[in-house]
């Protein structure tokens, strides 16, 4: 017996110790779809999720390269092909001089694409999601951590998922309406 | 990470003092911002900063309307004030990079408590600093023409030009430096979205939280690129005060054209903007009763920073010293007779007391702790770092190699007029940054409590 207008089942637990075992154990049971919650980063709950794929790094390292190459071919274009200015008979590509600036775009762009690229990976900005329908969740950016199984999961049962939270010992479990 | 934290090292001030938890820390730091009424204080301090915003404002209408004329530059010293203030601003602003970027590197986790309200620091130090060479630029409103767009005039900037480096420094100083303390910000502001009653507070951190939920795999993210941006803040920080001194180094001025110049800058940048966070952190800790957070620790700490950093400077100055006398360039032998007898040289040996000999008092353990004394050093090594300054782009100039090219440097009211006034902005910005937004990093602060760690079974 489904709900279908259920998002999923929320359970709440007071240390983070107690969530990371919850989710080994969740996981372990079967349950793909899940989620944790927490008011600071917890050491080994993504893992305990089921999280290992972080594209982050990979979207900074491509930022700082176009970033680099981008800026040394502009001053590059400028100095030597559109605009080129004689300085005393010097090259006109003179390289030691672009570095700094080189140097510069390769950080700007790989500080805005990391932290551009966190953003839509996760999501955000994204003003409403199921999850804040459940009053207790405010507790979620204090001191309580939560576990989520989302309806979504081809085990979920709304009895049986929530016997066996039960089972976890959290201080409260509440349904996430849709 | 806890237990270091929990003990110590021996005879050392805890970083948190005992008895707190998740909650606490919370509702410590967010009462500030939501629940704690505006004190009488606040708006005192916030209307003086106020006012001056205003002068600053009318010295600048003034300053639009007339041209640089008004402030004291003219030939041979063009540079006066304006690049004085730049360096100096710029300069403090290192420190909130150094203490929120490096230091998160280093794993010093004492540096949570302060990190927030540095950061917040550099910004504004940084927006401070930017104004001062568009202002210089003599027609202002046309600074866009710094940056390389295409354009009517087919024109492009000079790449080869340390100013022209400078202008891509420090924008992506500045940009880099706001999107960390932003990210920084947004768990923090979902938090006080969460805590907050007043409808209003609450829609206007909702949208600044991005809806942030705390979700295990945004953490990661999270967590992934915020250590990343503390990576690439590092080099930054470091590449910045080093442009800035290109500035000068690339010049032939005696005085200026050496190379000890950028790791000599960094260094005095690092020095005055400790000096700057220790002016801010000693009131606002007793002010607004944050003696848990921001303990002797840390005031311990960033005065170590500040000594450290200061023999370096000692050592600059000593090895500027000796070179002119080494390398046997008569124009750098002429300008050190000229900075020690010469129409500065008072400025010159005052220059020597606030930056290399009061600050050897933080040698002695109790001005390193005792909140009175260390806010007073403070304020003697942000004059010395200004007085450095004055002393580098004035003695400089005002006397090299043709004699018939020296002169004087007199700065008028309103070259103070200005000065004065970015320290009411800056200090202006603080005020509104401690009333709206949480002043310590407040997830920061939790994952220093034992109970954050995940035991293993």
């Amino acid at each position: 017996m489904k709900h279908t207008r259920n998002y999923g089942l929320l359970a709440e637990f007071d240390t983070p110790t107690h969530l990371v075992e919850a989710a080994m154990a969740t996981r372990d049971a079967g349950y793909k779809k899940i989620d944790a919650y927490s008011p600071f980063p917890v050491e080994g709950l993504a893992e305990a999720i089921g999280f290992h794929h972080d594209l982050v790094p990979l979207i900074t390292l491509i930022g700082g390269i176009l970033g680099g190459t981008g800026g040394y071919l502009m001053q590059w274009w400028i100095a030597a092909v559109s605009y080129p200015t004689n300085v005393g008979g010097r090259p006109y590509n003179s390289w030691p001089a672009f570095i700094v600036i080189t140097f510069e775009m390769t950080i700007l762009f790989a500080a805005l694409f990391s932290v551009l690229g966190m953003l839509a990976l996760n999501g955000l900005p994204m003003p409403y999601h199921p999850v804040f329908n459940v009053p207790r969740f405010a507790f979620a950016t204090k001191d309580r951590f939560f576990l989520i199984v989302f309806a979504s999961d081809a085990k979920y049962d709304a009895v049986q998922t929530r016997q066996f939270l039960e089972g976890l010992g959290p201080r409260s479990i509440s349904e996430v309406p849709d | 990470m806890a237990d270091e934290i929990e003990q110590g090292e021996a005879g050392q001030a805890p970083v948190i003092e005992p008895g707190h938890t998740f909650a606490t820390i919370t509702d410590q730091i967010s009462s500030i911002v939501l629940t704690r009424p505006t004190s009488n204080g606040w708006y005192l301090g916030f209307g003086i900063a106020f006012v001056i915003v205003m002068i600053f404002l009318y010295a600048v209408g003034y300053l639009f309307l007339k041209g640089v004329g008004i402030w004291g530059v003219t030939i041979p010293i063009a540079w006066g004030f304006a690049i004085i203030n730049f360096v100096w601003w710029i300069g403090i602003g290192h420190a909130g990079t150094l203490i929120s970027a490096i230091l998160l590197l280093l794993r010093q986790s004492w540096r949570n408590s302060i990190n927030r309200f540095a950061e917040a620091m550099t910004l504004f130090a940084v927006a401070c600093a930017g104004m001062f060479p568009l202002f210089h630029l003599g027609r202002p409103w046309l600074f866009y023409w710094l940056f390389p767009y295409p354009n009517t005039m087919k024109y492009w900037p000079q790449f080869r030009s340390p100013l022209v480096w400078d202008v891509f420094a420090v924008s992506t100083y500045f940009t880099v430096s706001l999107i960390f303390w932003f990210i920084g910000l947004v768990p923090d502001l979902a938090t006080l979205r969460d805590r907050s009653d007043n409808k209003a507070a609450k829609i206007i951190y909702g949208i600044l939280a991005l809806g942030w939920r705390g979700s295990a795999r945004h953490w990661h993210r999270y967590e992934t690129a915020y250590l990343l941006l503390a990576g690439l803040a590092t080099p930054l920080v470091l590449s910045v005060h080093t442009v800035v001194s290109f500035d000068f180094a690339i010049a032939i001025v005696p005085g200026w054209h050496t190379t000890i110049f950028p790791p000599y800058f960094v260094a005095g940048a690092i020095y005055s903007g400790f000096a700057m966070v220790l002016m801010l952190a000693i009131p606002i800790r007793k002010i607004y009763g944050l003696e848990d957070f921001i303990t002797e620790r840390h005031l311990e700490n960033s005065a170590k920073v500040m000594l450290a950093t200061g023999l370096i400077v000692a050592y600059g100055y000593g090895m500027e010293a000796f070179m002119g006398w080494y390398g046997g360039n008569k124009y750098d032998l002429f300008l050190m007779w000229n900075r020690l007898h010469g129409p500065y040289h008072f400025w010159y040996y005052s220059l020597l007391a606030c930056n290399i000999f009061i600050p050897q008092l933080l040698w002695i353990r109790k001005m390193r702790t005792h909140p009175v004394y260390l806010f007073l050093i403070s304020t003697v090594v942000l004059t010395g770092m200004w007085l450095e300054r004055f002393i580098i782009v004035v003695v400089s100039l005002h006397r090299d190699f043709l004699t018939s090219s020296w002169g004087m440097y007199y700065p008028t009211r309103w070259d103070w007029a200005i000065f004065i006034g970015t320290l009411g902005f800056f200090v202006a910005c603080m005020f509104l940054f401690l009333r709206i937004l949480p002043m310590i990093s407040i997830f920061e602060m939790r994952t220093l409590l034992p109970e954050a760690e995940v035991k293993a079974e």
